[in-house]
């Protein structure tokens, strides 16, 4: 599975692009093991995220994740396209199915593409 | 266990480019492209599934009905020839130790399908309850490979597999029958059982074989819009049809009156000479057939988005906690989540209004006959 040079990652399979505001997404690691997103839960814009902490679910039909925060920051954007076609984050889990853009605050403890894959290999 | 064993058809799945993951000590798919496409699939036209972990153990000789009648809580001796019946096999004390299908291949000749899981514990039994029997207890799991076409088309897809025999007598088949027909001359078990709530079929073949028998099942069947369907799709297919699993409604903690299927335990069995007959588990099971239940399982419609899952608690309007889900996922076919709960017998009529805890915030649902789904009939 390739993974994005250009993003940085989480432990937890999400994607940040870095920039003003920050696009967040999850991997298509995470996608695989999920299966088929029939539910995306997203925080409201406006709202504050904290890294590390939980800001949503994402549900298929055979489980559930939580949406883990990969930056502190506040949502400018929720993707409402995957919200009512969550399939998006399935089909294109780096592009049209991003989740939230974030104007960051902070942002420590990333991984690079290199660091993510070895964890996710 | 240590090993992993793999499914004869595990190079086909790789090919197909399957995610495989562990069940029951067996590498088996979860899915090959999409569990929603192969879930709806099976609904619409067919799917094509390899339950070759499942556990098959003959039963033969001239004891085989009063070892049975004995081994299980249902009347096996009275079961037709080429007649299938759902069963269980409970412990002393009532506990269900699996659920079975039961098939009658001849006067002294059964064929008894386990769930994977419990295979071990079904074969065991089978024999330590054998004691005393004319009877052979033959684990016949690991040469023996099952695959389930299920689906509106499944009958269409069977008629139109070459190398397959018998497609006249098929399509006269009764839902819970069996048949021996003959794939490029080996003899093959067809069944007309599933685990979907769809009609199908499921057949039973020589490991060896079975490779062959999976690629013309799905070159037949791809006119008729059959994929190849994993385990995940399966388990959301039982779920709509209010099907139980074993390990989720079902375990050696619950009895068959607790599930909702005291129909299955026959009470009224006697032997050859009319006396009852002291089946194991009886006494137990006659008890509970008399007490005041404590719990029941139910059906519960989602109000909202967010589906109970296995272990989440059911609480009632004052936040009282009255049961626990068993099962549950959003319903493909429904398009709301869905799920099954043992709940306490007060508020388990059908309309009473729940909720769900789901991860710390409580979800309504509604108290709903089951099965979920039940297919069209015609």
């Amino acid at each position: 599975m390739s993974i994005p040079t250009d993003l940085q990652y989480t432990a937890e399979h999400e994607w940040v692009r870095a920039g003003d505001p920050a696009t967040i997404g999850v991997t298509a690691v995470a996608t695989d093991a999920l299966g088929d997103i029939v539910f995306l839960e997203l925080p409201e814009v406006g709202s504050t995220i904290t890294a590390g902490a939980v800001c949503g679910e994402i549900e298929s039909t055979k489980s559930v994740s939580e949406l883990f925060a990969p930056v502190t920051g506040t949502v400018v954007e929720v993707n409402d396209a995957a919200v009512a076609d969550p399939a998006l984050v399935n089909s294109d889990p780096y592009g049209e199915g991003w989740l939230l853009k974030v104007s960051v605050e902070s942002a420590e403890g990333l991984l690079d593409a290199e660091q993510y894959a070895a964890l996710a290999g | 266990m240590t090993d992993v064993i793999a499914s004869p058809l595990h190079t086909e799945h790789v090919a197909l480019g399957a995610s495989l993951t562990p069940f029951a000590g067996w590498d088996m798919p979860l899915r090959y492209t999409s569990d929603l496409a192969e879930h709806t699939a099976v609904r619409t036209a067919a799917g094509l599934f390899d339950l070759s972990h499942m556990g098959e153990i003959g039963v033969s000789g001239p004891d085989a009905a009063r070892l049975l009648d004995t081994a299980l809580v249902g009347n096996l001796g009275a079961l037709r020839l080429h007649g299938a019946r759902y069963t269980m096999i409970c412990a002393p004390d009532g506990g269900v130790l699996d659920d079975l299908i039961v098939y009658r291949l001849g006067e002294t000749a059964f064929l008894v399908v386990a769930n994977a899981a419990n295979h071990d514990v079904v074969v065991a039994a089978l024999r330590e309850r054998a004691a005393g029997f004319d009877v052979q207890v033959d684990d016949a799991s690991l040469r023996t490979a099952l695959v389930a076409v299920q689906g509106p088309r499944a009958l269409e897809v069977l008629g139109a597999t070459p190398g397959l025999t018998g497609a006249d007598e098929l399509a006269a088949m009764r839902y819970y029958s069996c048949l021996p027909v003959t794939f490029d001359g080996v003899e093959v078990l067809a069944a007309r059982t599933g685990y979907t709530g769809e009609d199908g079929f499921e057949l039973f073949v020589d490991a060896e074989h079975t490779v062959a028998l999976w690629r013309a099942l799905l070159g037949a069947g791809e006119p008729f819009g059959l994929v190849p369907a994993g385990l995940a799709a399966r388990d959301s297919l039982r779920l709509e049809a209010g099907m139980p699993l074993y390990g989720h409604e079902l375990d050696t903690t619950t009895t068959p009156y607790d599930a909702g299927l005291g129909r299955v335990v026959r009470l009224d069995k006697v032997d050859e000479a009319g006396a009852v007959l002291d089946f194991v588990g009886r006494a137990a099971l006659a008890a509970r057939s008399e007490a005041t239940a404590t719990r029941t399982l139910v059906g519960l419609e989602g109000l909202s988005r967010r589906a109970g899952r296995p272990g989440h608690l059911v609480v009632g309007g004052d936040g009282s906690v009255v049961g626990e889900v068993t099962s549950g996922a959003p319903s493909p076919t429904l398009g709301h989540p869905v799920a099954m709960a043992y709940v306490t017998p007060d508020v388990a009529e059908p309309g009473t209004e729940l909720g769900v805890d789901v991860r710390g915030r409580v979800e309504p649902v509604r108290v709903v006959a089951l099965p979920f789904y039940r297919r069209p009939q015609g």
